[in-house]
């Protein structure tokens, strides 16, 4: 039964600050703060005690206003980012009983590189602009241990193909892509070691509207016949209408209210949420 | 027959902050229902009936009291209070809901639509797109229609489309918010003739509907709810003129 399975993703009171705190801040004063900000020694409280899972083949969405800690809380999971506290565990890692952020780097490269994917707002943070769409991909097969350069080719061109890039345009750099195109790339990319958990941060942010369709559109087929679990962080309610099963709703680095999709958008219980949802009425 | 759903003491109530407004919705709602019954809930405009669909399917979250649902997987379940992974997974295999208002996906055909909500039901592919067929035939929805994204189709293509896509499930319990409000006399009977096939085969089902010639001969017993309170008729069949003075207050 799907509803008694163990969560593929557990993260339990993570905490990640910007800053090393003081006297007034320290000890999650939380009302010493203005939003996530303490206002006597500029430190950032971007991630506070976020605790949630994920569960096998779902779509669990995060959204809230710019600045709430999203992307922070995306970093720390990819160990772009070291957290100040908490932990999270992958059921395919040790059984699911290993702090993920306690373990070395060595071990985090591993984990990253076979038990996740990462697609990020901005392409020039995962794909090299002057290398091929292949050789993109090449590198994080590479990354998970492949050598054989044919069957890395092989690989590389069924996911390209997956995401509709052309093949006659797979050994161009992604330099010369449309957003779209880059961020299908990414997609590719993220895909190629497949992950059990794949992490989206605005994928559809700053592309045209109709680019806009066809990666999400895409997005729900890969997950739908993948069966992969994925987090996307959006603050585009419509993305997460679209797309997520789950929601959980951020504001000043705490999550504020989690809920079935429908529910955060027809019934919303916090103040900043009701705000956020009339905006998009 | 044994029970499958028990509403105890539901209250609900909307709190929209930045207008500092506090609705009551919903006060003290009871309601039983049996396996294999069909249950008419009536009321005026803004009564609350919606409301208290939604609270069953959660996407309003309820405030007070208890909805109990006796899950064939899980047994006894508080709709209330379950955690959110379990519903999702009894709207996919056991609750069905056809909304009042439409939803429908961007972008996604309408047969994929119909297959898509038996594949939930964990049928093979195969064995889902032959029942997403006979489904949407049996509403009588146009070959190339189907194959069409539900965003152009008229209110009720829209419409059957939606009830198809409840029933095709053949769900425990199906929930039904005037699914034939927009609907012709020839759609309304399809409805009628599909609703009369899962009565048979045991589905118990909540219905609003406000055509009470459509109601007829159909439904076991009714609720009136007045201004978020049942009225006392709650087990009491009212007669159709009884039904026909509540309507006619109503508009
Ligand atoms: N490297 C950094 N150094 C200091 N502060 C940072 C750093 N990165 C992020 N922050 C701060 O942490 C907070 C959370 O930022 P984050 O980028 O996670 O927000 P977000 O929710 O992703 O916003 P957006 O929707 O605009 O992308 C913000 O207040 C931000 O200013
Ligand atoms: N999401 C919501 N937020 C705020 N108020 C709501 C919400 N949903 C319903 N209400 C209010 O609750 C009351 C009951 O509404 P409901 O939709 O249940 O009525 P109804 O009996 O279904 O009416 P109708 O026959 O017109 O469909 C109304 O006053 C309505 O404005
Ligand atoms: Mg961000
Ligand atoms: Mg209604
Ligand atoms: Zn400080």
């Amino acid at each position: 039964m799907d509803y008694v399975q163990e969560p593929v993703l557990s993260v339990r009171n993570l905490n990640k600050q910007y800053g090393g705190g003081c006297l007034n801040c320290r000890g999650a004063k939380a009302d010493r703060l203005i939003k996530n900000f303490c206002p006597v020694c500029g430190t950032v409280y971007a991630c506070r005690d976020v605790s949630f899972q994920v569960y096998a083949g779902e779509i669990l969405g995060v959204v809230g206003e710019s600045g709430s800690g999203k992307s922070t809380l995306m970093e720390c999971l990819y160990f772009d980012q070291e957290v100040d506290g908490g932990e999270a565990l992958i059921s395919s890692y040790k059984n699911g009983e290993a702090n993920l952020f306690a373990e070395s780097s060595q071990q985090k490269r591993y984990i990253r590189n076979h038990m996740m994917g990462k697609v990020y707002q901005n392409a020039a943070l995962s794909l090299k602009m002057d290398f091929s769409a292949l050789g993109n991909i090449a590198e994080k097969l590479i990354a998970a241990g492949s050598r054989h350069v044919g069957r890395m080719e092989t690989r590389g061109r069924e996911l390209l193909e997956h995401v509709n890039i052309p093949s006659y345009r797979m050994k161009e750099r992604p330099k010369n892509f449309s957003g779209g195109m880059q961020q299908r790339v990414q997609i590719a990319k993220a895909l190629s070691n497949n992950p059990p958990l794949l992490l989206l941060d605005e994928v559809t942010t700053g592309l045209d509207l109709s680019v806009q369709a066809s990666v999400l559109d895409l997005i729900k087929t890969i997950q739908r016949e993948l069966g992969i679990s994925v987090v996307i962080v959006s603050h585009d309610l419509s993305v997460i209408k679209m797309l997520a099963d789950r929601t959980f709703v951020m504001l000043d680095g705490q999550m504020i209210e989690h809920g079935l999709t429908d529910q955060i958008l027809e019934d919303p219980q916090h103040p900043f949420t009701q705000q956020l949802v009339q905006s998009l009425l | 027959m044994k029970e499958i759903l028990a509403i105890e003491h539901l209250s609900k109530s909307f709190r929209i902050h930045n207008l500092h407004k506090h609705i009551e919705a919903l006060h003290d709602i009871n309601i039983t229902l049996r396996e294999g019954e069909f249950v008419g809930i009536t009321g005026k405009s803004g009564s609350g009936k919606s409301t208290v669909f939604k609270c069953i399917y959660r996407t309003y979250a309820p405030e007070a009291g208890a909805i109990w649902y006796h899950s064939q997987t899980f047994g006894p379940v508080d709709l209330a209070r379950a955690p959110e992974r379990q519903i999702i997974n009894l709207r996919k295999r056991e609750i069905g809901y056809v909304s009042q208002f439409l939803n429908v996906m961007p972008r996604t055909t309408a047969r994929e639509l119909v297959k898509q909500a038996v594949l939930e039901m964990g049928r093979e592919e195969r064995q889902a797109e032959w029942e997403a067929d006979k489904m949407l035939a049996h509403f009588e929805l146009d070959e190339e229609l189907r194959d069409c994204y539900p965003a152009t189709f008229s209110g009720g293509e829209k419409l059957r489309l939606n009830i198809a896509r409840a029933m095709v499930k053949r769900p425990r319990l199906l929930l039904l918010d005037e699914p034939t409000a927009s609907l012709d006399d020839a759609s309304k009977l399809r409805v009628r003739e599909l609703m009369l096939q899962l009565i048979r085969e045991g589905t118990t089902m909540l219905g609003i509907f406000h055509d009470l010639a459509f109601m007829e001969n159909l439904c076991d017993r009714e609720y009136t709810i007045r201004d978020g309170c049942l009225t006392d008729l709650q087990n009491h069949v009212p007669s159709t003129l009884e039904t026909m003075r509540e309507i006619s207050l109503a508009k």
